[in-house]
């Protein structure tokens, strides 16, 4: 998701190997009570949600890239107001949760260098170039639908900041996905050219979109821990099923034809039955070899170095400004 | 190396007549800084009337380990609510 293959520390322990404060915060996890910023957590329980969270903030931050590419040649001003209030939403849920992050004892340059050293990861999605406008209307579509699958789930995780960042973000959310299919429908009921733009960028988006959910639980070794402690809420395959089966007769409405020959309902489970991305492609792109890798980190490096005279000099006129008042009393 | 801009919490007025709400927390240079930058966080869809910024580090917290002793002597006063209070029908709302 936009947190794919978090490592969760600590193995899973049954109850007898937990010590008694370890028991206890199971105990409060499966009653279903929220865990506090100064409530005692196992380490483990700590590192693996700045892990997760941070992974978050960055992808919020990361995924305004490929939409602002577009916002000088949005088609309408109407179309460019929507977008770039967009792209200042995922900036504020980038914000919401660094802010939930940092209750955990980490501070947000050092969340922030992280991300520039790569010892700190986004999610594979924003890895992919919007080459045309027909790609800022799947992205909120497909993108955003499949983050906002997450998010609902994340809404009952165990940490209280994270939980009430998630209710906020997908209270917003919500809006970023019909803008996004409102410009599929505009294209795909436009010129042949325009249908043609919108099946391309279905045809480009859709195995990426269904990477975001992470590989196969099957595969996955850092779950177990994650869903004990309701860092994580549902399993990768679970998400990915439920996204595909909202996403198919919304293409239908389109006229657009989802990627997969294999595509077919199974009356059996309730569910498409559908081909998996290639998984391999997912992981060179997390290892930093997707198309688009370089230019995200490196126009995130040059805005933060870009922007330090700026943030040192307003420290420096707060400091100014304190002074003279100390000065004055 | 620069420093980082200082912590705030953000507590928000939704609507006139309501108490100021903690929404959440953001860094700012100082408190003139800390609610504009509010503004642009926490009220782009128009959820405010009013903003206080408080510096993080000036909030004192109750002892999550005390919390025992702290509420629970409450837990037993239940004739503090009116529901305690049987009072026949005859006499009417009170």
């Amino acid at each position: 998701m936009y947190a794919q293959m978090v490592q969760s520390t600590g193995t899973l322990k049954t109850r007898e190997e937990m010590d008694e404060r370890e028991r206890a915060f199971q105990d409060r996890i499966d009653a279903g009570e929220k865990i506090e910023p100064q409530d005692w957590m196992p380490e483990g329980y700590r590192k693996t949600l700045v892990r997760q969270i941070g992974q978050h903030a960055h992808s919020e931050i990361v995924g305004q890239l490929p939409e602002g590419n577009w916002i000088t040649r949005a088609p309408t001003l109407e179309r460019k107001a929507i977008l770039l209030a967009k792209v200042q939403d995922e900036a504020g849920h980038g914000l919401y949760l660094y802010c939930a992050a940092e209750t955990l004892g980490v501070s947000r340059d050092e969340m922030t260098e992280k991300l520039h050293d790569g010892e700190m990861k986004y999610s594979s999605i924003f890895n992919y170039p919007t080459l045309t406008w027909a790609d800022i209307g799947a992205v909120g579509w497909l993108v955003d639908g499949a983050a906002i699958m997450n998010q609902v789930a994340l809404q009952r995780t165990s940490y209280g900041p994270y939980s009430r960042a998630m209710v906020r973000i997908c209270k917003e959310e919500s809006f970023h996905q019909r803008q996004g299919y409102s410009i599929m429908m505009k294209m795909a009921a436009g010129t042949p050219e325009q249908k043609r733009m919108a099946q391309d960028a279905l045809d480009r988006l859709w195995y990426p979109s269904l990477m975001m959910f992470g590989p196969s639980d099957a595969e996955s070794v850092h779950s177990a821990q994650s869903m004990a402690w309701k860092i994580k809420v549902s399993t990768n395959d679970e998400l990915r099923q439920k996204f595909v089966d909202q996403t198919v007769p919304q293409a239908e409405y389109l006229g657009l034809t989802i990627p997969d020959d294999k595509l077919a309902w199974n009356e059996e489970k309730g569910g498409y039955n559908f081909s998996e991305p290639d998984w391999q492609e997912f992981h060179d792109v997390l290892a930093g070899n997707g198309p688009c890798n370089a230019d995200r980190m490196a126009a995130r490096r040059t805005a933060w170095e870009d922007g330090a005279w700026y943030r040192d000099g307003l420290v420096a006129h707060a400091n100014k400004r304190a002074a003279q008042r100390m000065a004055a009393e | 190396m620069s420093s980082e801009w200082p912590l705030w919490e953000v507590f928000i007025r939704g609507q006139h007549g309501l108490n100021h709400r903690h929404v959440g927390s953001l860094h700012a240079p100082d408190a003139e800084m800390a609610i504009k930058n509010a503004r642009d966080v926490y009220t782009r869809r128009n959820e405010g009337v009013s903003i206080w910024v408080v510096p993080s580090n000036q909030i004192t917290a109750s002892v999550p380990s005390e919390k025992g002793p702290m509420f629970e002597p409450s837990k037993s006063k239940i004739y503090r609510h009116p529901t305690f209070y049987d009072i026949p029908d005859e006499v009417g709302h009170m």
